[in-house]
């Protein structure tokens, strides 16, 4: 590659790529949240509308031997790092053939093909995960990175601060990616938060630390192509901080009293998609029949999920208690 | 608990709206009472059992907390400590890990650490149980294990008049008071009397009583339960149904004289089987009713496996009215 490894790479196709990415998340979830109104999908469906960005400019600068760890708003990391699209709407519908073999559902897509470690729906829970992960690669002296994606909601917890401070004092190769889309549920940052200005948080841990726009995708990758590179070259944590913002409620069961229609709206004009998509068809880099071929593309391929999910199988009643302990050992005493 | 004499005037209401009164009652009658939880304020609480309270009350009585489990339950159990009657609520037991520390380590140890010098009259309730395809990290019932902890009480309002009577009583109460809402009764529909009020928190109910075995259960599976002794009494076995209301203290008065009448027991528990409350129930009845026994009891525990999301597995994983009639009949020799 010419391209420095940190600078981004602005060729037509890549674009088409970003664009393609963010709205194959999209319509996908567009699908599962009209397959929920028809109970096809069950519990708990976060949806990711308005921050595709942020998955879409990070997850494609990492290797295929880095690892991510995940929130239960987790469907479009899953996509862009490869995780098959029917094995992820089966998981939607609890089919056998999902990627965790439906027994997770929305919140907790695993794929150890991917090295794709789960969408943890414990908010915070996954930060020692990933730091953990990171220890087994420092002492093992491999040079893959931990992305771990969070919300700002997290950053309260506990569990945050015990990361940042292990991952900077052990030198871990974390790459901490906290999306902040202003509200955890119902609260909004300044009413869970003292210091406001999250990135900041990074600075008591001794951990290098950036902010970027979260509605643009470019400057995501390119801050991702910075970030990834100094975790990859100097094996230490880096902390970077997507600006961003959940358009539709926090779940299904969500009615959204604690913020006004007009704010929502004030957002919906920023969104990642349509931004870059007048950009990139402003400067004539894409025309529109590149967008209807990317919507006809993806279209089929959510098609292909949907039939591959209805046709897919209930793990049998008798299967229950399978995996609740490796098979190879023996079992344990009743 | 007010009954007959006087017909009381009735009203519809749901579990959720008596769990709602409960706080409203409380806040009005005690200026030490505030509610505080994640989102249990503009957004109205996740199971939306605080919803319309903070306008009623404003902020300060009805305070949203950050996402810190640990932090705000110990701010809680500080507050009151210190003359305070919070009432904390965590969004569901799964998230209560993240503050057992503060329960178990502050909460429960303090008055007898301290030598009686502190006590800490802290609420905490919070969700519990299976039911909604939520997965493994958020349907478990840990309230057997909260149960095993000297220093708290826990309590498992099953029915209407204990969502809306436990509370006050939890918040008179000089210790720590637990109560885990089973998530599947919030939409519970029923009548309630207008003047419904504090209700006792230390005795079991016989909420069906019967002479031929004792089911003996709390929380979401008292309505199973209740199914299953309806469709046994139509195989013409005469059930007798325990709600144990608390889950420590347990009432053993009320379980041994049920037991001594019925002399066969099965107990129904959404916890996982190993260690359970029902474990520990099955042992109490042997330590105190072995000899009034005419069979071996029997337990209709959850699967012990993480909760999974599909509907099949999770109905298969926890109690269900035909695998309790099924163990009731197995005790009575009729399976
Ligand atoms: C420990 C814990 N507490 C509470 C919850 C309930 N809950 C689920 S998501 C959420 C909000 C989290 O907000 P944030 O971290 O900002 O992520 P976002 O949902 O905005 O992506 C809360 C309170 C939980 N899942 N885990």
């Amino acid at each position: 590659m010419t391209v420095p490894a940190d600078k981004p790479h602005l060729s037509r196709e890549h674009m088409l790529a970003l664009l393609k990415q963010m709205i194959r998340i999209r319509r996908f979830e567009e699908k599962c949240a009209e397959l929920y109104t028809r109970e096809k999908i069950r519990g708990f469906l976060h949806l990711y509308d308005g921050e595709e960005a942020v998955a879409v400019g990070v997850i494609p600068v990492l290797d295929q031997r880095d690892h991510i760890v995940a929130t239960y708003r987790e469907h479009g990391h899953a996509l862009v790092r490869g995780v098959p699209m029917t094995a992820v709407m089966a998981e939607m519908y609890g089919k056998q053939e999902g990627c965790s073999r439906g027994r997770g559902g929305s919140m907790h897509l695993f794929d150890a093909a991917t090295n794709f470690h789960g969408g943890n729906a414990i908010v915070g829970g996954g930060l020692p995960l990933a730091v953990g992960l990171a220890l087994a690669e420092h002492m093992r002296g491999g040079d893959a990175v931990t992305a771990c994606f969070f919300g700002e909601g997290a950053v309260a917890e506990g569990e945050f601060h015990e990361s940042m401070n292990l991952a900077a004092l052990w030198q871990l190769p974390v790459l901490f990616v906290c999306e902040n889309n202003l509200y955890a549920m119902g609260t909004a940052l300044a009413l869970s938060e003292s210091e406001t200005d999250i990135e900041r948080k990074a600075a008591c841990y001794r951990i290098a630390s950036e902010a970027v726009d979260g509605m643009d995708v470019v400057a995501i990758e390119a801050a991702a192509r910075r970030a990834v590179h100094a975790v990859r070259e100097s094996r230490k944590p880096y902390f970077l901080e997507c600006r961003t913002y959940r358009l539709r409620a926090h779940s299904m069961f969500d009615a959204q009293l604690y913020r006004d229609k007009a704010e929502v709206e004030a957002w919906r004009h920023k969104e990642p998609i349509i931004r870059f998509q007048t950009w990139l068809e402003s400067n004539h880099i894409i025309h529109a029949d590149d967008v209807s071929r990317i919507q006809a593309e993806v279209d089929a391929e959510i098609t292909e999920a949907v039939a591959f999910a209805e046709a897919g199988t209930w793990e049998p009643v008798g299967e229950l208690t399978r995996f609740t302990y490796a098979e190879s050992a023996p079992p344990p005493a009743r | 608990m007010k009954q007959e004499t006087v017909k009381a005037q009735m009203i519809e209401t749901t579990y959720r709206e008596a769990a709602k009164e409960a706080i409203r009652d409380a806040i009005k009658r005690d200026e030490r009472v505030f509610l505080m939880g994640e989102d249990v304020g503009r957004y109205g609480g996740c199971y939306a059992v605080s919803k319309g309270l903070l306008a009623e009350f404003g902020p300060e009585k009805i305070r949203d907390t950050p996402l810190s489990e640990s932090g705000f339950t110990g701010a809680g159990i500080g507050a009151a400590m210190a003359g305070m009657r919070p009432i904390v609520e965590v969004m569901t037991v799964n998230f209560s890990l993240l503050a057992l520390d503060q329960i178990l380590n502050t909460a429960a140890t303090v008055r007898h650490m301290s030598g009686n010098q502190f006590g800490v009259p802290v609420v905490i309730r919070m969700a519990t149980g299976a039911g909604r395809q939520l997965a493994a990290q958020h349907s478990h019932s840990l309230e057997g294990w909260y149960a095993h902890i000297p220093g708290i009480k826990v309590l498992a309002p099953a029915t209407l008049e204990d969502a809306r009577g436990m509370l006050w009583t939890a918040l008179e109460d000089p210790d720590p008071v637990l109560i885990f809402e089973n998530v599947m009764l919030y939409n519970m529909s029923g009548t309630l009397a207008a003047d419904a009020g504090p209700v006792d928190i230390d005795k079991a109910a016989v909420r069906r009583p019967g002479h031929d075995i004792s089911l003996i259960t709390y929380g979401g599976s008292l309505w199973k339960t209740l199914e299953a002794a309806t469709s046994l009494a139509a195989e013409g076995i005469d059930a007798e149904v325990i709600d144990l209301r608390s889950l420590r203290p347990l009432d053993d008065a009320t379980i041994m004289a049920s037991v001594a009448k019925t002399r066969r027991a099965v107990i129904v528990d959404e916890g996982w089987r190993s260690g359970s409350l029902a474990a520990e129930i099955g042992m109490r009845i042997v330590e105190q009713a072995f000899w009034e026994l005419d069979a071996p009891i029997g337990r209709v525990c959850s699967e012990e496996v993480p909760i999974p999301y599909p509907r099949h597995l999770e109905n298969a994983s926890i109690p269900q009215a035909p695998k309790i009639v099924a163990a009731a009949k197995a005790v009575l020799g009729r399976a």
